[in-house]
């Protein structure tokens, strides 16, 4: 028997805020997606929208590339407000 | 049953009445959506021209220091454009679309970017007076009443205040080294101090969205109260690293707990708008030729994915 495709789940928890990521479901296609993502992970108001979206369409950076991926922002510390030394008694900076 | 157009205005005040965000898919007005189409591209474009007139001194940064300081602060101006185009384009217009707009003069950008940069003071007078303006502005807007649009305008205000600091901090250095470095500060400040205040839009008698603006939400505050605020914020700051703010009507007024200020030159604002700024020519054919030179980019781009997918 075939298997329905993996969809990721992606809720809106309230106006203003990000969809966030809060897991995956199998569903035939995309309107079952949706309404099986409400089922499943919105039964206690915790959503006002909802994304699904086929887990294979995700492209994602690989958990081994993590160093060649991210070092390169390792070294800049003066991309940081801390960095910067500026004396206590001025204000508002 | 189907909704009415008066049904979905109402849900949709209601909405921005109770303070709640309004999201792309949510049913607006017109008018807001292409005011905030406006505001948003104004922003982006800003953001995206705004690397200009500090991108001038990258080469002649002073030190290894303050030009890997200055590429980092680009970079961010770069990155804010593009998360301010994305929010932009929820509203359905089309990136390409905004950039055509931006280089035909249809759509504007803020006029502090046609002010040279003669000066490496500028660097960091540029950091602390300009971007300090722009903080002032952008931190209402993260609760701004378009939900993509505050989200990008957390992320913002999360990375200027390291443009702040950075250039107060390069000023300061100054101030502790020769007079004629002290000179140099001082010079800088006197060019941008106006500018600077005129960042925050005409007086607000004479700004006609402002108040449409206000009853939607897009924004929080009058051009006029986000001024006053600025200045407050920076005299303590413009004591402590020993300039002089170029305005000689600048004064506290114990009565209003706020600082008395002269009005800026809004002859010289409007000419600026209208295109007659020092740099105005010089930055959209900057910005025209970077797009056309980096055609053979976008061009190479696609035909590597089509290769890719064969």
């Amino acid at each position: 028997m075939s298997e329905w495709p993996l969809y990721e789940v992606f809720l809106r928890g309230k106006r203003g805020l990000n969809h966030v990521h809060v897991g995956s479901l199998h569903a035939p296609d995309d309107r079952f997606a949706l309404m099986h993502a409400r089922d499943v992970y919105t039964r206690r108001n915790e959503g006002v929208s909802i994304w699904v979206v086929r887990a294979c369409e995700i492209t994602a950076s690989s958990p081994d590339e993590k160093d060649p991926m991210f070092a390169p922002s390792g070294d800049k510390v003066y991309r940081h407000p801390t960095f910067y030394d500026i004396p206590a008694h001025v204000p508002h900076l | 049953m189907t909704v009415t157009e008066t049904e979905l205005a109402e849900h949709f005040e209601a909405t921005v009445a109770r303070g709640d965000r309004i999201e792309p898919r949510d049913w607006m007005p017109e008018a807001y959506r292409k005011t905030l189409i406006r505001q948003i591209a104004q922003h982006a474009h800003s953001e995206i021209i705004g690397m200009q007139p500090e991108g001038n001194w990258i080469s002649r940064a002073p030190s290894l220091r303050r030009k890997a300081i200055l590429l980092a602060k680009v970079q961010d101006e770069a990155g804010h454009g593009l998360y301010l185009y994305s929010a932009c384009e929820t509203l359905g217009t089309a990136r390409r679309e905004l950039t055509e707009k931006l280089l035909s003069g249809k759509q504007k950008y803020s006029s502090i970017f046609n002010y040279p940069t003669p000066s490496y003071a500028d660097v960091g007078t540029i950091g602390w007076l300009v971007d300090g303006a722009a903080i002032c502005n952008q931190v209402p807007l993260c609760r701004t009443s378009f939900g993509p649009y505050g989200r990008a305008m957390i992320r913002i205000c999360k990375e200027e205040s390291f443009h702040q600091r950075q250039g107060y901090e390069l000023l300061m250095t100054m101030m502790r080294g020769t007079e004629e470095q002290r000179a140099m500060v001082q010079e800088s400040v006197d060019r941008f101090w106006w500018p600077a205040l005129m960042m925050f839009g005409p007086p607000d008698d004479a700004s006609p969205h402002t108040g449409q603006s206000m009853a939607w939400g897009i924004k929080r505050n009058t051009n006029d109260e986000l001024r006053q605020k600025f200045v407050d914020m920076t005299v303590p700051q413009a004591r402590a690293l020993g300039v002089t703010l170029p305005d000689p009507e600048l004064r506290w007024n114990s009565e209003r707990r706020a600082h008395d200020f002269g009005e800026p030159d809004w002859d010289e604002f409007w000419a600026v708008v209208e295109g007659n700024g020092p740099c105005n020519a010089e930055r959209l054919d900057r910005r025209r030729r970077a797009h056309e030179d980096g055609a053979w980019v976008r061009d190479a781009a696609v035909a590597f994915a089509e290769e890719g997918a064969r």
